[in-house]
């Protein structure tokens, strides 16, 4: 179960990051390591231990639904890469590449 | 016992501001100043605060004057981490990507210290993310220890430690992923807790790995770190990971002594450090049994997994809450033709080479066909960990062990060997992964003259006795001979 280069590019391309070759070669190396490292985990008979998610028994919490005062939109606004009409403006999402 | 009490410190200040003895407005006029001729050496400041805290602490004066009580920490210098939000205050958590962003709210910890009578005076450098073990990932630059230029505060909250080292400030707030602020402590000489998963609301703390992350206190003494999570503490309807529970009290238990504690020395949180740093950690253990505490070694191996699982959950978790860095809505945006490749651009120039790297280990330990292999078998460690540590605790109250197996190595040493900076954060990870409390003490120095922190760690809400343990070793640390 080693990680090769082809892996790291497919996991690039899934969290949305461009490499150079150069850091395709870095990362599929430091990122092996790690694994190799965690190979340790892998190899243990776990099977019959339930998975924690979470440190602690949280359950869901539910509140009233009563309206009341967000953040002000201005200021979240002012704040954002591009505006236009009080919302979020972005380039053209129809007709993107695959 | 006789509880550690710093004259300059935050409960001594906050007395003297509250009594009228001395004004905020000069407290803090020191506390800028000395930040103004040392901080150009340590950087442990990537934002200064001067007029804001100058008028914050006219306000706490005035409130003096007015018969009024401004509160607990009245006039007292704090400094916060840089991913803890502060309306209108820039808040970038070391990364580009989030350069000059200005948040609309406050976490409701900097609303918290304001109610208490603190007073913010700056944001303070961190690992990019919080993710990092030296402060070195920050794309402002490294913050220097402030006991040797050369070396690392540690990290990932290494401006808050080295602030409060340094005598900047004598209170800040960190956050502890898988030992973000135990660490840095340990590397600076001062006082580092995470509490209880679940004691501090995290409205606010920009999140790196939810399941882990806590927002806690640093120090130059116990008592000060007590008084600091006193008020930061307590339930918060915005963070539905918050306790119910009230906050605990805890500084009237700091005297108590140890006493008829049952105190385990644990071998897996000692066994890979140092010398010099087992030598303070037995050290630690005896001093704790002059003081007649039941100190026995306990073993617990599940813990050695900790770090690979940890390893596998925190950037799992990481993955997906980065995924909101697309440029649309807050931070950097680099334009593009269209969305998708807005998004890339945006990411591959605005996330370092360590945020990337955690990125892509969690994408693939998330990914089909590596799901169980690698993300569910972590969790099932983590059930490991949790449950050898209640096996622990029905033997010991507390346990003793190392924050970090060395003291703080030279800026360069590790940061082109991702693993070697993991394995700093060993001793740390396990109370992570079981929510649960635990704190770093200095205890004496190491070989190379540099600060040896102890850690203490405690089941979950353990928070009392872990401070009375704590305030112990403090009295009887090497050098802390007036106190005993």
């Amino acid at each position: 179960m080693s990680l090769g280069r082809a892996d790291v590019a497919h996991v690039a391309r899934l969290a949305r990051l461009a490499l150079t070759e150069e850091e395709l070669d870095l990362f599929t190396g430091q990122l092996a390591t790690v694994l190799d490292h965690a190979a340790d985990v892998a190899a243990l008979d776990l099977s019959s231990v339930a998975p924690t998610a979470h440190p602690l028994p949280i359950r869901n919490v539910l509140r009233a639904d009563e309206p009341r005062p967000g953040v002000d939109r201005d200021e979240v606004l002012a704040v954002a890469p591009d505006v236009e009409d009080g919302r979020f403006r972005v380039p053209r999402i129809v007709g993107e590449a695959p | 016992m006789t509880v550690t009490e710093d004259p300059r410190g935050a409960a001594s200040t906050a007395r003297q501001v509250r009594a009228g003895e001395r004004s905020a407005v000069s407290v803090v006029d020191e506390a800028l100043a000395a930040m103004s001729s040392g901080d150009r050496e340590v950087h442990a400041f990537v934002t200064v605060t001067a007029e804001r805290a100058r008028a914050a602490a006219e306000a706490v004066d005035r409130t003096v004057a007015e018969g009024g009580d401004p509160g607990p920490l009245a006039g007292v210098p704090v400094a916060l981490k840089d991913n803890l939000c502060t309306r209108g205050l820039p808040t970038s958590c070391g990364s580009r990507i989030l350069s000059g962003w200005l948040p609309p709210y406050d976490a409701t910890v900097v609303e918290r210290l304001r109610g208490a009578g603190a007073v913010v005076v700056g944001k303070t450098n961190m690992d990019e993310f919080a993710m990092g073990s030296s402060t070195e990932t920050s794309s402002f630059g490294v913050t220097r220890n402030p006991h040797d230029p050369e070396r690392v505060p540690g990290g990932s909250s290494g401006g808050s430690a080295a602030a409060v080292a340094a005598g900047f400030v004598p209170l800040a707030l960190g956050s502890d992923t898988g030992g973000s602020i135990r660490q840095p402590a340990a590397f600076c000489g001062v006082v580092g807790v995470k509490p209880t998963y679940g004691l501090v609301s995290r409205y606010g703390l920009v999140a790196f790995a939810s399941s882990l992350d806590q927002i806690g206190p640093f120090a130059a003494t116990v008592g000060d770190a007590a008084l600091l999570l006193e008020v930061i503490a307590g339930h918060d309807p915005a963070d539905s990971t918050s306790f119910g529970a009230p906050a605990p009290e805890l500084g009237g238990v700091l005297g108590e002594g140890v006493a008829g504690l049952r105190v385990g020395y644990c071998t897996e949180l000692v066994e890979g450090s140092a010398p010099d740093v087992v030598a303070r950690v037995r050290g630690a253990a005896d001093e704790l049994a002059a003081a007649g505490a039941a100190v026995s070694e306990v073993s617990i191996p599940e813990l050695r997994y900790g770090l690979s699982a940890y390893y596998l959950i925190a950037p799992a978790e990481a993955s997906s809450n980065l995924a909101r860095y697309d440029g649309v809505r807050y931070g950097l945006r680099v334009d593009a033709a269209d969305v998708a490749s807005m998004n890339t651009a945006t990411r591959t120039a605005g996330f370092g080479p360590e945020v990337k790297r955690r990125i892509m280990l969690g994408t693939y330990a998330l990914s089909a066909g590596y799901y169980d292999a690698y993300y569910g078998q972590a969790q099932r460690v983590r059930t490991l960990v949790i449950e050898a540590f209640a096996r622990a605790y029905g033997k010991v109250d507390v346990l003793l062990g190392a924050t970090a197996p060395t003291t703080a190595f030279r800026i360069g040493e590790k940061i082109d060997d991702p693993m070697a900076m993991y394995m700093s954060d060993v001793c740390t990870i396990p109370s992570n992964l079981a929510g649960h409390p635990a704190i770093s003490v200095p205890f004496g120095s190491g070989d190379d003259g540099l600060p040896v922190g102890v850690q203490v760690l405690a089941p979950a809400l353990g928070e009392a006795v872990m401070f009375r343990v704590a305030a112990a070793l403090e009295s009887r640390a090497p050098g802390a001979g007036a106190a005993r």
